[in-house]
């Protein structure tokens, strides 16, 4: 008893710091599960569960600071942006604040079961004074989104926004006059000018008589995008280019033909590959499987 | 109810930036709600024709998203709303090819060919409300039913 007794008798703040950095993964991995991650990092799991741990961590520099009260410790200048970001996107996919902080709070009863459970065996004084170490600085936390969600949010988003229509564009040439656009993300009016006016100008440079337009990224097609498409197929075609759309999923086909829409006489293959292989074909390029030196005829 | 599903939202539709979220929302709430990946993403792009409708023709106004629950199967439903010019004839508006504006003419008609239920309530100077449900795992409409 009298181990016992030495042992918990220091601040418990060092212990919640101890236990925020060995069951790291494991909170991650519940948060990753909770509404919050699950519906701002909807594309992956991993993402949610490695934005999960930067959290953590930020929790963790915290605790090891003793500034588990304090909003404006430094261990939350790490994870301010990531935070304001997941913030934001909550409200504006139409929750009210009251509602995201209560998602905050949704964080807090994994880390304390968690928490308890290695508390087994500890006096039931400890244990208070660790779960009470823990929730203010998940009130902490708290305070920290919607203070940043609120201020930095919006602007942040716009601004990110803008970087990614110039970056997420690039024309790639793949063979002598074949040059392909992996198009990412939503093709607003926006981004396909831009995709549009890139590509161009890379056919022009390249002297392609082949562009294909790869949409395996694209999340959804309505009759705006496939407007786009196909100005974009008849303004390649201008520059005598001919174009394939590549990456239609069949959850996008299958929604394109209850729409209505088809894309013309336009050629289109099942991927990028398929599409290359289409092109080379037509080119009268054969691919032959390297001799036993590795010399490949081309 | 507190899930990601469960709440019933509104959201604002001013911006092309607020047609992104709008198809996210619906995205994710009817991936929460247990579609699947057909039907979200026929979901998302009805959501997205209606939504830049509401957009550009009612210019501005907001979409609801109610989760529902019928005999125990669960369905979402979407109302977009604006307080535009409203549309004289919806016969004329509803068919594939007809746009007053640069479009294709196959937003309206094509939505309606995407869901399950499909509502228009317009008259010319008092807005347009649009309300389409779909169910989760009910087979779609049958061309000669729309
Ligand atoms: N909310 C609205 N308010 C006023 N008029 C509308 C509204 N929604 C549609 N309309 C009218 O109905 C027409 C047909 O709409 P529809 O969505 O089918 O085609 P579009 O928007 O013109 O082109 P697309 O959707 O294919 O890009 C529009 O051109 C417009 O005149
Ligand atoms: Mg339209």
């Amino acid at each position: 008893m009298p181990e016992q007794a030495q042992k918990t008798s220091g601040s418990p703040t060092p212990e919640v710091r101890d236990f925020l950095r060995r069951r790291r993964e494991q909170i991650a991995q519940r948060w990753a599960d909770e509404p919050l991650f699950r519906s701002v990092f909807t594309v992956s799991r991993d993402e949610a569960v490695e934005a999960g741990k930067s959290v953590v961590d930020a929790l963790a520099q915290v605790a090891d600071a003793e500034r588990v009260e304090d909003p404006d410790a430094a261990g939350f200048a790490a994870v301010r942006e990531q935070l304001a970001r997941m913030g934001a996107a909550r409200s504006r996919a139409g929750l009210s604040t009251g509602q995201v902080s209560t998602e905050l709070a949704a964080l807090r009863p994994p880390v304390e079961n968690l928490l308890l459970s290695d508390l087994q065996g500890a006096s039931a004084d400890h244990t208070r004074a660790s779960v009470t170490v823990l929730n203010v600085l998940m009130g902490t936390l708290r305070v920290v989104v919607m203070q940043t969600a609120l201020s930095e949010g919006q602007s942040l988003i716009d601004r990110q926004r803008l970087q990614l229509l110039e970056v997420a564009t690039p024309v790639i040439k793949l063979w002598d006059g074949i040059v392909a656009v992996p198009l990412i993300g939503t093709l607003d009016s926006a981004r396909s000018q831009v995709v549009m006016e890139t590509l161009l100008e890379t056919i022009v440079e390249q002297q392609a008589r082949h562009a294909i337009l790869d949409i395996t990224g694209v999340p959804a097609v309505d009759s705006l995008v496939a407007q786009h498409l196909m100005k974009t197929v008849a303004a390649a075609r201008l520059m005598g280019a001919e174009c394939i759309v590549s990456g239609i999923r069949p959850a996008i086909a299958q929604t394109m033909v209850h729409l209505g829409l088809d894309l013309g006489n336009v050629v289109t293959r099942a991927s990028l590959a398929d599409a290359l292989g289409y092109v080379l074909h037509q080119l009268g390029v054969g691919i032959v499987t390297p001799g036993p030196n590795g010399a490949v005829p081309r | 109810m507190d899930t990601a599903a469960g709440a019933q939202a509104r959201l604002p539709i001013r911006s092309d930036m607020d047609l992104m979220w709008v198809r996210q929302h619906v995205r994710q709430m009817a991936a929460a709600l247990g579609f699947g990946l057909v039907d979200q993403t026929k979901l998302v792009t009805a959501a997205s024709e209606l939504a830049r409708n509401t957009l550009v023709y009612g210019g501005g106004g907001t979409m609801e998203t109610t989760p529902l629950a019928e005999g125990g199967t669960p369905g979402l439903r979407l109302t977009f709303r604006d307080e535009g010019p409203g549309i004289a004839d919806l016969e004329q508006a509803l068919q594939d090819g007809f746009t007053s504006g640069e479009g294709l003419g196959m937003g309206l008609g094509g939505a309606r060919r995407l869901v399950h239920e499909f509502a228009i309530e317009s008259s010319p100077g008092a807005g347009t409300t649009v309300r389409v449900t779909s169910w989760v795992g009910r087979p779609p409409l049958r061309r000669e039913e729309v």
